[in-house]
């Protein structure tokens, strides 16, 4: 038999049924969707963490207490403003050290308010990181050095405080304490819906008495080029070593993060994929389970055939076809599925979703052949069956 | 002198029911039909008419003796082989018809040539002259269930035709039919054994339908009892 007879006749059976078919095919449709859609969020969180580590600037070192590992438990910090000077001897060049201690606090204006980060820190983010300014000043060292009370407004805390006013000059209450505004930010989007734009700069000084401590949470260093950074990570190391004996220390750079994350959040795609392997696997089930019904309810059918000369190859056939035609069209019902519901959820939420070539070609590969290796022994089943013997059964 | 078309060698067929009960439908049957020939099986009901029948168009295997068909011992056969025989050497048609529901008249006939591998527009056009020969020309498009039993009957007898084969086995071919068409059917069948020297083999409980075969055998209880145009069998079996 032709296979494209075997392909219209196994198209006919499964139109004759189509709401079994449809209900057999939910179950891949729902696993290859599953697959597309986890997978998506999965690769999109990497990429969008990628794009913000690299985004915070190049030759960068971040100094934090404790070490960063997977699994590693975070521990106090012992970092005090006196660190800050210290690197700068370490390294040479105070002006390539900044710092930060942060807290969540309410600011308020009039009657508005936000609840955001109050980020206290010195005169060099600028230099160290990329964090434009678009209106007024940063903060100064005189500023740090004296205490001012002065802020850095991120745009949307400007805009939520201010609105359409320039915020430039005027006071915010932040924690109950009245700053004035010297300057905001350029827009830089956000990360997993936390909004970087909210962020709220004051001098680290200011900050710690506005907190009620003397630590600082972490340090960062710019490198002069990418060569400079393994020997100015051991100066660094060495120089802390010295002041705090018997303390751990990490000095890593984006890359080493990069790597860190990529492998957390590889980890979790896999996961997610593999949650989603499952139920597609349930239906393959489903498939094989109707299949087998199929062949029963078709038995004399099959005798029929084979007593008109149907081989056992050309009802194998006809059913594998059946078989591969229920999943693989559930495949393509659900890389639709899963595509579109992957570009909505990127669009319509905080998740980002990214969608790789090779998951859908991948869920479908995989949904064909669960269509192929679940139907292969109903299938064989048929095609042994004797005319007779078939043609009996009622 | 002729060939055989088909022939049976002391062949039993026997069912094993559950809990062991073994029914023989057929006992010992030697029986050799030439090309070209005509020959009605008679007997009374459950006697093994059908059985014989499916033995012969290699529907089924017998449980002992030997069957050969074309010259081919069908115990050596594969299962491709005896796809192959029973799609081009052997016309079937069923006591009860056997056509699929959901198809027409036409695809029905026409399904023995999908599996010789016939483009679908020489398919189509043979079956639609195998369903005109029968009287059907009228019926193409129709299905199985908005059919009579009559026209059921002739469309399975079209499907047996449409493949032209050589041996032409019809389990009750009138058993559904009024006189008129029971007759027509007849002259076709008469028609093939004369015109294409296909060799007929008909089940009938008619009469009047047996005395228009040139050969009569009459089954009971699984052996024949009775056969007006007997070749001898045990001398074919010493003969070289
Ligand atoms: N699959 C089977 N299992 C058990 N017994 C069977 C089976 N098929 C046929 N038989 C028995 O074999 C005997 C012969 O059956 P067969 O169908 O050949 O009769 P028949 O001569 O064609 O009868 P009818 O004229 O009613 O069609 C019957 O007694 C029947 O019960
Ligand atoms: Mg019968």
């Amino acid at each position: 038999m032709r296979f494209a007879e075997a392909f219209r006749v196994a198209l006919d059976a499964l139109r004759a049924n189509r709401l079994r078919s449809l209900l057999t095919m939910l179950g891949v449709i729902i696993g290859v969707a599953a697959v597309v859609i986890l997978v998506a969020i999965g690769s999109g969180a990497k990429a969008e963490v990628e794009k913000q580590v690299e985004g915070l600037g190049s030759n960068l070192i971040l100094v934090v207490p404790g070490s960063l590992e997977i699994g590693g438990a975070p521990s106090a910090s012992r970092l005090e403003l006196t660190d800050v000077e210290l690197l700068g001897r370490a390294v040479g060049d105070a002006n390539a050290v900044a710092t930060t201690v942060q807290s969540g606090e309410l600011v308020r204006v009039g009657d508005k308010e936000v609840f955001t980060t109050i980020n206290g820190t010195n005169e060099t983010v600028v230099n160290v990181f990329d964090r434009p300014i678009a209106r007024g000043r940063y903060i100064s060292a005189a500023d740090v050095d004296t205490r001012r009370r002065v802020a850095v407004l991120g745009s949307s805390s400007a805009r939520k405080l201010f609105g359409d006013v320039d915020p430039i000059g005027r006071q915010v209450t932040i924690a109950g304490v009245r700053f004035r505004i010297i300057g905001t930010f350029v827009d830089v989007g956000s990360t997993f819906g936390v909004d970087r734009n909210a962020e709220i700069h004051v001098p680290v000084t200011s900050a710690q008495r506005l907190f009620g401590v003397n630590r600082i949470d972490a340090l960062a260093v710019k490198a002069p080029t990418i060569d400079s950074i393994p020997a100015i990570q051991k100066r660094i190391l060495d120089a802390l070593a010295e002041k705090y004996p018997g303390d751990k220390f990490s000095a890593v750079t984006q890359t080493q993060i990069l790597g860190t994350i990529g492998q957390i959040l590889g980890l979790l795609t896999l996961v997610l994929a593999a949650i989603a392997a499952i139920s597609l696997l349930v239906g393959g089930v489903g498939v094989s389970n109707i299949m087998l019904v199929s062949v029963r309810e078709r038995t004399r059918e099959i005798g029929l055939r084979k007593a008109l000369g149907a081989r056992q190859r050309d009802i194998l056939v006809q059913f594998l076809i059946e078989a591969v035609l229920l999943t693989s069209i559930g495949g393509l019902i659900g890389i639709a599925l899963g595509v579109s519901a992957s570009l909505a959820a990127s669009a319509l939420s905080p998740l980002p979703a990214e969608i790789s070539w090779w998951s859908p070609l991948l869920a479908f590969g995989v949904s064909a052949g669960v269509g192929i290796f679940f139907g292969v022994a109903p299938a064989r089943r048929a095609g042994r069956l004797d005319p007779v013997v078939a043609l009996r059964t009622e | 002198m002729s060939e055989p078309a088909v022939e049976a060698i002391d062949v039993t067929r026997s069912y094993e029911l559950e809990g062991g009960v073994v029914v023989n439908a057929l006992s010992g049957v030697s029986l050799r039909i030439d090309t070209g020939e005509y020959a009605a099986i008679i007997g009374p009901s459950g006697s093994g008419k059908s059985t014989l029948m499916h033995l012969l168009g290699c529907l089924d295997r017998p449980t002992t003796g030997a069957l050969r068909i074309a010259g081919a011992d069908v115990s050596s056969l594969d299962d491709t082989q005896l796809a192959q025989l029973r799609n081009e050497t052997v016309g079937f048609v069923f006591q009860s018809f056997q056509l699929l529901p959901r198809i027409s008249a036409t695809a029905n006939v026409a399904m023995p040539l999908v599996y010789r591998g016939t483009g679908r527009a020489e398919r189509i056009e043979r079956a639609r002259t195998a369903l005109e020969s029968v009287g059907l020309g009228h019926r193409l498009d129709h299905r199985p269930t908005q059919l009579s039993g009559g026209e059921q009957q002739r469309v399975a007898i079209a499907r047996a035709l449409v493949s032209q084969p050589t041996l032409l086995l019809a389990d009750e071919p009138t058993g559904n039919l009024d006189t008129q068409s029971g007759v027509d059917v007849m002259r076709l069948l008469e028609q093939l054994n004369t015109d294409h020297g296909v060799a007929v083999i008909l089940v009938t409980h008619d009469h009047e339908v047996a005395a228009r075969a040139r050969r009569r055998i009459r089954i009971r209880d699984g052996l024949i009892e009775s056969d007006d145009g007997a070749h001898s069998v045990a001398d074919q079996s010493v003969a070289p």
